[in-house]
């Protein structure tokens, strides 16, 4: 097939100018792999549309591909398809309303976007969290990235041909599920924090449950990396593949455990740690390769190292209460809410008008989410609602760096390629 | 308001008013970050004097707002981070309603492609030189910026063409 003037050679059903534009920009790429024959005689090259409705594309994301053989020559993504604009819904919401919207972002860690908006939020409106609150999030936070690196276990291992790892990885997630349903009374979509700290204290059932969990999984996890560590298919599937150079990664905005796996400790939770991060102890793995397997190594030791922190918060758990005790800042608690006048009025408030934000005032305030880097930029205008709030996602990051690494590939690569830089379309696509 | 920087973004800050006394319009700080304004036509000129001269080297995100205002309408805000000395900055410019236009940074972070496609598709600025200025998130078929304030919350009734919900039949 002559890959020239292409978009004039496919008729699109909808979005006709959309799909035009695609293909024009997949032939104006410019592209640093060779090719050799330009005439193409044995007519290997094609050019191949692979999602948004792909199982393996995690979501909905659209690749095309220009091939040469099963070489990739260019390609490029197309993102959008789970736009439902929670940029626009913020700026009509107040502040706690729009809270369980984030855990419909990067839906595999809603404890984290949780973290991620409330912690925002009281930074620009100068809200002081308790002690306690601060280790049940860090609690929350680590049971979300291991939740969510769980899941990326089993789906890029199912990607590499494996398919019964899966269950396993599920079966542990199902008990983080457990602990998340005795912790907020959800199992997916949590909501837990609020702005000041969260919505209950932990039950001795939840802390005794994470207790069982921290003592069983490290267990779990050996026998994944004795499984994996030596695996011939395994490491045949993802070595050297997807290849990205430290430099390569800072200029192409990598993050999270893809900027990691490439060499760089860029880690929010010791570059400007929030929570109480300062206080626990715990390393961030860092590999040099950059490809695949590296990226691997390193989400399977921060796991490790999430267990730790998981540990050493269960230790320092410090007795007190578990929100702001303030009526202007945070919810009162239910008690005062039934049984006084002030609380019911407070809390009608709290709803009606919410947390207002000095006029003016403009903060960013970003958390390290299992993906990357999570950050919330809000502007305010002084009412309970934010004038601008926007988000860096660290999936719309990590897309972008797919884009440019996905050249000179093979086809067959991709999908362990999208597994291993781990999208998640809600969150990349706002 | 008096300027509480810290040791290692002072010396960005007195570089950045030593070299470009005409660029730097406003150095102010916000709930603990540090903005600063410059001239719209200096922006490449300042990023890379940061990149190379501080050691700004990531390009965290890049982020419109419509500020609905009659004169410099949107604003354009470059989220930098210096990971050697662990520095945030914000660099930001104005821009007028009419044509709102700024020179890319693709040149200088590749990073900056789809950070600013993604202003140009919420908010209509238009990023000179960039490589592929086509909208990221709506389809190029959809006439309307959606963040813009104008922009009503629940949508245009027919300003998007819906795929057929019984393609084969044509």
């Amino acid at each position: 097939m002559d890959t020239k003037d292409l978009k004039n050679k496919v008729n699109p059903k909808f979005f006709k100018k959309h799909q035009e534009s695609l293909y024009q920009a997949l032939e104006d790429k410019h592209t640093t792999v060779e090719v050799l024959d330009s005439e193409d005689p044995l007519n290997t090259k094609m050019v191949l549309n692979m999602g948004p409705q792909h199982p393996a594309t995690h979501g909905v994301l659209r690749l095309v591909l220009q091939l040469n053989g099963e070489l990739i020559e260019k390609a490029k993504l197309d993102i959008g398809y789970l736009h439902r604009g929670v940029e626009k819904i913020a700026e009509n919401k107040t502040y706690q309303e729009f809270m369980p919207y984030t855990d419909r972002m990067d839906y595999l860690s809603p404890y984290s976007n949780n973290v991620a908006f409330c912690t925002a939020v009281e930074k620009i409106a100068n809200v002081e969290v308790p002690e306690r609150a601060h280790y049940i999030r860090m609690i929350g936070c680590e049971l979300a990235r291991i939740s969510s690196h769980l899941l990326w276990l089993g789906t890029m291992v199912q990607d590499a041909g494996a398919v019964s790892f899966f269950l396993w990885t599920f079966r542990e997630r199902e008990k983080i599920y457990d602990i998340f349903d005795n912790i907020g009374g959800h199992r997916f979509t949590i909501s837990h924090s609020r702005i000041g700290g969260v919505a209950n204290d932990l039950t001795s059932d939840a802390i005794a449950m994470i207790k069982d969990f921290v003592d069983n999984f490290p267990k779990e996890l050996e026998d994944y990396h004795n499984l994996l560590d030596r695996n011939r298919i395994f490491f045949d599937r993802n070595e050297g593949v997807g290849v990205l150079k430290t430099e390569d990664a800072l200029d192409y905005g990598a993050t999270g455990p893809t900027l990691r796996g490439a060499g760089y400790a860029y880690d929010i939770r010791d570059f400007a740690p929030y929570c109480r991060y300062d206080e626990v102890e715990f390393e961030i793995p860092t590999r040099l390769e950059g490809d695949n397997l590296a990226r691997y190594y390193v989400r399977m030791e921060e796991m490790q190292e999430s267990i730790r922190i998981l540990r050493q918060c269960l230790d320092k758990l410090p007795k007190g209460p578990v929100r702001a005790d303030n009526a202007k800042q945070a919810y009162p608690s239910k008690d005062e809410v039934y049984y006084s006048m002030e609380g019911m009025i407070h809390d009608f408030m709290m709803t009606d008008t919410g947390i207002c934000p000095p006029e003016g005032s403009e903060s960013y305030h970003a958390i390290e989410a299992p993906k990357g880097e999570l950050g919330f930029f809000i502007q305010s205008n002084g009412t309970g609602h934010p004038w601008r709030l926007g988000i860096r996602s660290p999936s719309f990051a990590n897309l972008q760096v797919l884009e440019n690494i996905l050249d000179g590939e093979m086809v067959a690569d991709t999908v362990i390629m999208i597994g291993g830089v781990d999208p998640v379309m809600g969150d990349s696509d706002k | 308001m008096e300027l509480e920087l810290s040791e290692t973004l002072q010396p960005v800050i007195d570089g950045l008013s030593e070299n470009y006394p005409d660029k730097v319009i406003e150095v102010y700080q916000s709930s603990g970050d540090t903005f600063v304004r410059i001239e719209v036509d200096a922006n490449i000129e300042i990023c890379k004097y940061l990149k190379e001269e501080h050691h700004f080297i990531y390009l965290a995100d890049i982020l419109g707002a419509d500020r609905f205002t009659s004169e410099e309408r949107f604003e354009v805000i470059y989220n930098l981070v210096s990971l050697r000395d662990r520095q945030r900055l914000f660099v930001k410019v104005w821009l007028e309603e009419e044509n709102p236009e700024v020179e890319s940074l693709t040149s200088l972070w590749t990073s900056a492609n789809w950070l600013e496609r993604q202003t140009h598709d919420m908010f209509g600025v238009n990023f000179v030189n960039h490589p592929d200025l086509r909208r990221i998130y709506m389809p190029e078929d959809f006439e309307y910026y959606p963040l813009r304030k104008e922009f009503p919350l629940l949508g245009i009734p027919g300003s998007i063409e819906l795929p057929s919900s019984t393609p084969d039949t044509e």
